[in-house]
């Protein structure tokens, strides 16, 4: 009988369609990352074994730590939108560079007043420690507060751009004491906001 | 091994210098490898950058609300949020508790055991599953935000879905003075 011979082939494989596909997909993921934005307000966030990831767009964030209150919301026509609702509001007048510039904010935390100034700061000096006070959370006699006005405006916004109710989440720091979370829970209820989100971070299972 | 043959290239002076021919062929496995690292890397920390929720709803806040629901004071529990990362809890009603008032903590071995063993109890009292335990969560001023979030999370964990948070009250603020977990 005779033995089929098997040719002896080079184990070598061609490696370059593998490393084509390989380098596509790393462009592709490199792109459609965010980079993180750097946070005017740093906080910790407590750990809770929820795992419910937050949505990406039509949702607020209230950050709030060391006593101070941060606003910002996801998506540069609906900041435009925001801030051209807060203008009417207060009477007070933006340029179309004012309102770009403002787009690109992540978050920000300043009486109205100041807004301009903040504006126009380099987005590096915009974040150092301290220099923003956090938006007023005070009602001024029968006005109601700014962050209440903040919150509707960005409310009316989303609902105009993308006809969704806008979410709120609140990121508050670990040690923030109770009484000035409270007082931000009071201010979405006055709005009706009656469902919102704890951003969180996981916690490892302990069972 | 991984070189480009750049031989060809013409004239050398004198012309003689004939470079031995390599394969233009490049070995990539090691290229590949590197390249399948860094997807690994940025597909993980795409997903697992995005921040964790956790839904709260809090009752309607109407002024003129008449509907007072009257549930049987066997089936509350109450918990204050004290000072120090410590609770106290109780059965009942504040001026004549079930069960004395205890001083105990968060985590597994602290407040978890108690929900889990009064849910139970409970439902064994009414005898119907959908009569289970009520939670009134009491944040003092002194409680922290992490404290709010960690028993909202003790919930979630021992499966408690009806709890509400509740404004503290005066004799609750009294007790938890007496107690010393209010300065």
């Amino acid at each position: 009988m005779p033995r089929i011979k098997v040719a002896r082939k080079s184990t070598a494989i061609d490696m370059t369609a593998m490393c084509d596909v390989a380098f596509l997909l790393l462009t592709f993921f490199i792109l459609t990352a965010t980079a993180r934005q750097p946070e005017p307000l740093p906080v910790d966030t407590p750990a809770s074994t929820v795992k419910f990831k937050l949505p990406d767009i039509d949702i607020a964030t209230l950050t709030v730590g060391q006593e101070k209150v941060f606003f910002g919301v996801p998506g540069q026509p609906i900041r435009i939108r925001t801030l051209e609702l807060m203008s009417e509001k207060y009477q007070m007048t933006f340029t179309d560079e004012e309102k770009l510039r403002f787009s690109l904010m992540e978050s920000f935390g300043v009486p109205i007043g100041n807004l301009k100034q903040i504006i126009m700061l380099k987005g590096d000096e915009r974040n150092a420690a301290g220099l923003q006070p956090g938006i007023p959370t005070d009602s001024v006699g029968q006005r109601p507060s700014e962050l209440h006005n903040w919150l509707l405006s960005a409310r009316y916004a989303t609902k105009e751009l993308n006809n969704v109710d806008m979410r709120v989440s609140i990121k508050g720091d670990s040690r923030e004491e109770y009484p000035s979370i409270k007082k931000i829970l009071g201010i979405l209820q006055e709005q009706n906001i009656n469902k919102f989100s704890l951003i969180t971070s996981l916690r490892a299972d302990e069972k | 091994m991984a070189e480009l043959d750049t031989s060809g290239g013409g004239k050398n002076k004198g012309g003689k210098v004939r470079s031995k021919k390599q394969s233009t062929r490049v070995d990539l496995t090691a290229m590949v490898d590197l390249a399948f690292l860094l997807i690994t890397f940025f597909m993980l920390t795409t997903t697992l950058a995005k921040p964790q929720a956790m839904d709260l709803a809090m009752p309607d806040k109407e002024k003129d609300d008449q509907q007072e629901l009257t549930v049987a004071d066997n089936r509350t529990m109450t918990i204050l949020l004290g000072d120090n990362n410590r609770i106290e809890w109780y059965m009942g009603l504040v001026d004549k508790p079930l069960t004395p008032p205890q001083v105990d903590n968060y985590g597994r071995n602290g407040i978890r055991k108690a929900l889990v063993e009064y849910s139970k109890k409970v439902i064994a009292t009414t005898g119907d599953p959908s009569k289970g335990l009520i939670v009134l969560i009491k944040p003092s001023d002194q409680s922290n935000y992490r404290n709010f979030v960690d028993i909202l999370d003790e919930m979630k964990v021992s499966n408690i879905d009806r709890y509400a948070i509740v404004e503290i009250s005066q004799p609750d603020i009294a007790l938890l003075k007496r107690d010393g977990l209010y300065k």
